[in-house]
Order: structure tokens, then C-alpha cells, then sequence
């Protein structure tokens, strides 16, 4: 098997007090779409904002496409990396957020070309170009003015996704992007990302849309109390949980 | 089936119809409303159009205010460059004032202890004494340090010059009044940057923004919207403020007034002059705040408030009954139901 995108060994991660990661190892190949679940407080939208470095790890590695996120490797110890080279690297990885944070002060064209421009040095025509293309990929080809709070929610993480994919990235990160909608708005984001998934993107999808994870995920990943509990196929894991944990967690949900 | 809506009574169906049967778009039969009478408005419109009118009469017709004078006095040359310098003054100490503002406004959340400490200092200090005082000293600074020298301490300075010539009366005041206010500005501008949410930073972090970027790009145009109406405050009160600068000898606005008050006594009507231009200049600056807001309020507001000048317009002619909002395609949101407040 080749080298996976996403590589993360035996991290640790505390606030304060509270270990929120306690040793996590996972892989997530090429083209793969895993699905973390898990109770709210098991510590995966922290394990997924350890993966570009929006939270800084206490203990263990993390890789991207081979290249350790937020630090270099002096064989004998880490050497923290300066800030230019952690905003390189993240440029790489798109992320989507539960409550979208879209900037409100732009229009969604302004918004998906605002890094491009800004931190790729891409030519606007060209940016803007691109931008139209991603917006009517997701459906929004007539919202290209709008700001976003004349936008639905649904629209909202639409457009949030397209501006994540304006940066051409090679994983996408999703931190429960639909939990902050209403339920009649679920469905057309999911759909957005099910169409993703299908073109080949790897992705990491935090969530707590079984039928989703059942349905597009190659591979579903059970976290609970900061460690992985169980993690298989949607089938073995969620069609035959092993765990008592998982069982119940499946059971309350489901 | 018909809704109490405050005072008017509308029904909701036609008479025999279900609600919501029928054609789309069928505008339901309304019952005729009757405005509630409200005398009270009436009786108060009368009494302060009266006192009003009174205060006008009282005013126009006292020869002592001398209006001719105080017309003469303000399209005098010494007015007119008196409030030159006034303006002058109120713009270079609000820009002195907002560039530290936002410097020690994001020092203070450097997370840099030192760093930290210095600038809680500076507020400390320069909010902690009048300025007035802070005036005084800028203009005593050469009896302090009668050379200012430009090198490393202890060796032959590279560039030096005479304090007392460097400091002139308006240098002194224009720093005095521009490092007081960027204290206050700080606190403005750190609320500003404090109301704009978290996630804005994170998401312009995960694009691959510096952090600089991502404030100067992200955050504070958002935080604007916060930082300017107290900023017009504070460009209006400076305005007024620089009146202090008179007490080191700088011709502003109220130096030139106090001078000829002083070679002709006409004190009333130069007073008058000097108010109508104090007026004039705040009046302009409230018009540029407004135009500021509406600049900086982009994508944050569904209805957009229009310039005042309109709202004035609109209030003058709906005395009686409001005019029915207009809502148009460009100004509803087809769906507005899931978004984020």
C-alpha cells in the first residue's frame, strides 16, 4: 500500500488538566473518506484540528503527504516549525467548520478568492475564474454575489466547502459540518460532500450522520474518552460493533 | 379567523375561505382599520412648536447677540485660519492616536509578557493624566532634555537637535493630544477586535493566512463596524478638545477668537463665530461617520439603513401613518432560516 496522506501516531493532547487525546494512531489513504464518530467530548474535532495544526499536539507525530505538520524531524528531537512554513503547509488542507466561518464582510466570490489571491498569489482573473466554476459545482452558481447572511445555512457550508477547494487541497478536514443546520438543510451539503467523495478527495469527516458514514465512508472510526475505540468498514463497524462502547454509543443515536 | 396585531385588527382569510386555499398569492380581504386617535401628540407638537417659536423670536430679535458682528467675524481671515489649524490639529492627532491605537491594541494581545505590560502601561499612564497637563509638558520637554539625540547611549549621538527648536508649541500639542488618545483609541480598537468571533481567525487560518493577514483581511474590516461609532465620538471630541492647545500660544480656532475678543471686546458675537465654525466642523465629521458605517457594514446587515438624509425625509412626510416597508427581490433572502444568528 502506498504512503498514506494522513499519518498520526500515538498523539496526546491536553487543555489544562483535561487529556483530551490519550495516544491516537490513524491512517487515512489516498482517495479514502474516513468517518470519525463518537460522543461529543471523545475528543475528534480535536484530533482533526491537530491534523493542520489549529491546536498544537502534546505528544506524538502527525504527517501530511509525508511532511510532519508543525514540526521538523532532528532525528533526536522536534524543532518547531517557523510560522511561514506551518501556513504552507496548511494551505494544503482544506477545512470545513461546523459553523462555517465564512467571512461575513465578503461576498461568496470574495470569499473563495480572498486566499487564493492572498496567500497562493494566484492571478485574480484567474481566481475568480476558478471560484465560479467551484461555486456551480456545489449549486450556487447564482449566489456568486451574495453575502452570506443572505444565504441559508445549507448554502453557507456550501460555499464554505467550495472555498476550502479553491486552495486546491490534497485532504479535506470536516468538523461536523452539518450540526449547526436545520434538518431540512442536511441533506444538500451531504450531498455536496458525497459528490467530493466520489471525485476521489480524501477526507476526514468528524460527524454524527450515521447514514452518511454508512454510506459514503470506506471506513468509519469509533472515538471515545480521546482514544480510538474501534474502526473497520461503515459494515463491520457499524452493521457489527465489537465494543460494548460502540454498541451503546450506536444504540442512543441510531 | 382574525389577529390582534397592536392596534389594528387584520384578518387573515377572506369571509367563508380556509386560510391558504385558493390561488397562491391571493391577497387576503382586509377589514378597514380605523388609526387609533392619539390627542396626546397633538397637545405636545402644539406646546413645543409654541416654546419653540418663542426661543426663535427671543433670540432674533435681541440686538446684544449682534448676528451682523458675529457674520462679520466668521468669514473673517483669523477665524477661517484659526479653524484651518483646529482641523489640521483634530486630523493629525486622531491619526497619531489611531495608528498607536491599533499597535498597542494588538500588543496588548501579543501574548509577549513584556510587551504586554509596556502597553498596559502606556494606557495606564496616558489615561491617568489630564491632558491639559500632558500639553504643558510636551512644551516644557527642553527644560527635560534640552537636546534630542538620535544613537547609542554613551557614544557621539549621529543626529542631535536643539529640544526647543524641535518642539514647537504645535509639535508639543500634537503629541500631547495624539499620545492621549491613542489610549483610548487602544481600548476601542481591542473591543472592536474582541467582538469579531474566533472562528473568523481559525478559518483564515486554515486557508493558509498569516496571522497578520488574516487581521488585517479578516478581522479587523469586520471589527470596524465596531471601532468607528465610538471613533467618531472620540474624532469629535478631539475636535473640541484641541481648544486647550490655546493655553501654548497655538493659533487655533479659539486662540485667533480670544485675540481680537481681547482687542475688541465684542465678546459675545466672536463667541457665536467661533461656536458656528466649531459646529460646522463637527457637522461634517458626523456626515463622514455615517458614510464610514454604511462603508464598513457591508454583508452585515439584511436591510441596510438608509443615509440619514433620507430617514430624515421619510420621517418628515409619515407623521401620520407609516409607509409600508418595501421589500424587493434584491433585499429578501429567499431563505434565511439556518443561518448562523
Amino acid at each position: 500500500m502506498s504512503e498514506p496522506i494522513v499519518k498520526i501516531r500515538d498523539v496526546h493532547k491536553s487543555f489544562g488538566r483535561n487529556h483530551v487525546l490519550r495516544g491516537v494512531s490513524l491512517d487515512v489513504a489516498a482517495g479514502e473518506v474516513c468517518c470519525v464518530i463518537g460522543p461529543s467530548g471523545s475528543g475528534k474535532s480535536t484530533l482533526l484540528r491537530c491534523i493542520n495544526h489549529l491546536e498544537k499536539v502534546n505528544g506524538g507525530r502527525i504527517w501530511v503527504e509525508g511532511q510532519m505538520v508543525g514540526y521538523a524531524d532532528h532525528g533526536d528531537h522536534l524543532r518547531e516549525l517557523p510560522d511561514r512554513e506551518v501556513h504552507r503547509r496548511r494551505a494544503r488542507i482544506g477545512m470545513v467548520f461546523q459553523r462555517f466561518n465564512l467571512f461575513p464582510h465578503k461576498t461568496a466570490l470574495e470569499n473563495l478568492v480572498e486566499a487564493p489571491i492572498g496567500v497562493l498569489r494566484e492571478p485574480r482573473a484567474e481566481a475568480e475564474a476558478r471560484a465560479r466554476a467551484l461555486l456551480e459545482r456545489v449549486g450556487l452558481a447564482d449566489k456568486v454575489d451574495a453575502y452570506p447572511r443572505h444565504l441559508s445555512g445549507g448554502q453557507q457550508q456550501r460555499v464554505a466547502i467550495a472555498r476550502a477547494l479553491a486552495m486546491r487541497p490534497q485532504v479535506m478536514l470536516f468538523d461536523e459540518p452539518t450540526s449547526a443546520l436545520d434538518p431540512e438543510l442536511v441533506g444538500e451539503v451531504l450531498a455536496a460532500m458525497k459528490d467530493l467523495a466520489m471525485e476521489g478527495m480524501t477526507m476526514v469527516v468528524v460527524t454524527h450522520e450515521i447514514e452518511f458514514a454508512r454510506e459514503v465512508g470506506d471506513r468509519v472510526v469509533f472515538m471515545d474518552q480521546g482514544v480510538i475505540v474501534e474502526e473497520g468498514t461503515p459494515d463491520q463497524v457499524l452493521g457489527d460493533p465489537q465494543h460494548a462502547r460502540t454498541q451503546h454509543f450506536l444504540a442512543r443515536v441510531g | 379567523m382574525t389577529v390582534r396585531n397592536g392596534s389594528r385588527t387584520v384578518a387573515l382569510d377572506g369571509p367563508g375561505g380556509e386560510f391558504g386555499d385558493g390561488a397562491a398569492g391571493r391577497v387576503p380581504d382586509v377589514v378597514p382599520v380605523r388609526p387609533l386617535r392619539r390627542p396626546g401628540r397633538w397637545v405636545a407638537t402644539v406646546v413645543v412648536a409654541v416654546l419653540a417659536a418663542a426661543g426663535i423670536y427671543s433670540v432674533a430679535t435681541n440686538e446684544r447677540f449682534e448676528w451682523d458682528v458675529a457674520w462679520e467675524y466668521f468669514r473673517s481671515e483669523q477665524l477661517i485660519d484659526g479653524a484651518l489649524m483646529t482641523l489640521r490639529l483634530t486630523v493629525f492627532a486622531m491619526a497619531i492616536g489611531i495608528a498607536l491605537g491599533i499597535v498597542v491594541a494588538v500588543m496588548r494581545q501579543s501574548g509577549v509578557w513584556l510587551v504586554e505590560r509596556v502597553a498596559d502601561f502606556y494606557v495606564w499612564f496616558f489615561r491617568g493624566t489630564p491632558v491639559l497637563v500632558q500639553i504643558f509638558f510636551w512644551y516644557n520637554i527642553a527644560s527635560l532634555y534640552p537636546d534630542l539625540n538620535l544613537g547609542i547611549p554613551g557614544m557621539d549621538p549621529w543626529l542631535s537637535v536643539d529640544a526647543n527648536e524641535a518642539i514647537t508649541p504645535l509639535m508639543a500639542a500634537m503629541l500631547a493630544l495624539g499620545l492621549n488618545e491613542g489610549a483610548y483609541m487602544s481600548e476601542i480598537v481591542r473591543a472592536g477586535l474582541l467582538s469579531v468571533d474566533e472562528g473568523q481567525m481559525e478559518a483564515a487560518q486554515s486557508l493558509g493566512m498569516s496571522r497578520l493577514r488574516a487581521l488585517r483581511r479578516v478581522v479587523l474590516p469586520q471589527a470596524m463596524r465596531v471601532i468607528i461609532p465610538p471613533t467618531g465620538n472620540e474624532t469629535i471630541g478631539m475636535l473640541k478638545a484641541t481648544a486647550l492647545v490655546s493655553v501654548v500660544a497655538v493659533a487655533d480656532l479659539l486662540y485667533s477668537t480670544q485675540v481680537i475678543i481681547a482687542m475688541t471686546f465684542q465678546t459675545i458675537p466672536l463667541l457665536i463665530a467661533a461656536s458656528a465654525w466649531y459646529i460646522v466642523m463637527t457637522t461634517v465629521l458626523s456626515i463622514g461617520q455615517g458614510w464610514l458605517e454604511r462603508h464598513f457594514s457591508r454583508g452585515a446587515l439584511a436591510h441596510p439603513p438608509d443615509p440619514f438624509w433620507v430617514r430624515w425625509r421619510t420621517t418628515m412626510t409619515r407623521f401620520h401613518a407609516p409607509r409600508p416597508v418595501q421589500r424587493t427581490a434584491a433585499t429578501e433572502p429567499d431563505q434565511v432560516e439556518g443561518g448562523p444568528r
